[in-house]
């Protein structure tokens, strides 16, 4: 399945994992606060509303 | 319809959340299959053995590194001209990602640099100026952190950007105003359009181009939407406590 990458195996299969662990990391981190601060906002929005009525 | 009714908050939030679905998931798939054709389906290079497979990770890397810098130029020029707060905060957001692809440019360009040059890094104009374009977003984030007041955070930090697009340029160009070092010129210049590269190589580094280029449009979307209602989260709790 993997191709023969002869004596540079390693090199070649750490860059590709650091680099997607890198990548997959910050798309998960962005994601993760996006949604935490949104459901923030909704909370504190709901809580002047009813301070409101 | 003017390009500056998307400085509102509400209407940049508007516009760009049915947008960011669909560009995160083109940017996904573009990395899926130019890396998977990088990797699987294309051949060893004569002289750098199977190392060329490197190539679909460093340049992309490395181009969206210098970009992003170039992004958050542009827009803090914008907050500094017009002082809008949405091109402040894009600028912020932008960081996190440029900094993730400086690291991804660096790591991969040292990695590279072991079997092919036989060292894993060395003081050349381009590997130095790229080191300290990473450390200039490093003092960027460090200086958004440590500055309370939002407004002057956003001028310090969009002069800290002006100083260091110097190093994003260098990064570029060091190639070209040295010549000098270990690290080669471009292998796909766009002003004369005559690649060195093979088209074999060239098409699934063009698509993760794509896929990178894209992936740092959706998160610097997503980011700068969190900054808005993180803005708006303090606004609201500053009133309520008044």
């Amino acid at each position: 399945m993997i191709p023969d990458l002869g004596n540079y195996a390693v090199e070649v299969m750490s860059a590709y994992v650091l680099s997607i662990l890198l990548l997959v990391a910050i798309v998960a981190v962005s994601l993760r606060r996006g949604r935490k601060v949104r459901g923030q906002l909704v909370k504190i929005e709901a809580r002047k509303e009813s301070a409101n009525v | 319809m003017s390009i500056w009714e998307y400085a509102n908050p509400k209407k940049f939030i508007a516009t760009t959340t049915p947008l960011v679905p669909w560009v995160l998931g083109v940017a996904i798939a573009c990395l899926v299959v130019g890396l998977v054709w990088g990797f699987f389906l294309t051949p060893d290079d004569f002289r750098q053995g199977s190392t060329v497979k490197i190539i679909y990770l460093h340049v992309p890397a490395a181009l969206m590194a210098i970009n992003a810098w170039f992004m958050m130029l542009a827009m803090s020029l914008i907050w500094l001209v017009r002082r809008h707060h949405v091109s402040a905060l894009a600028a912020r957001a932008a960081a996190p990602v440029g900094i993730v692809m400086t690291l991804i440019a660096l790591i991969t360009g040292a990695i590279w640099g072991q079997p092919m040059w036989g060292t894993w890094w060395a003081w050349d104009p381009r590997l130095t100026s790229f080191l300290i374009l990473f450390l200039f977003y490093l003092g960027y984030m460090a200086l958004w952190e440590a500055i309370e007041d939002p407004d002057t955070a956003a001028d310090l930090t969009s002069v800290l950007c002006i100083v260091g697009s110097v190093f994003a340029v260098l990064s570029r160009y060091a190639v070209n105003f040295w010549n000098q070092g270990l690290h080669q010129g471009t292998s796909i210049p766009v002003a004369t359009g005559e690649r060195t590269i093979s088209d074999v190589f060239f098409v699934p580094l063009l698509i993760c181009m794509v896929g990178f280029g894209l992936l740092f449009l959706a998160l610097v979307l997503i980011r700068t939407q969190t900054e808005i209602r993180v803005r708006r989260i303090r606004a609201l709790e500053i009133r309520m406590r008044s």
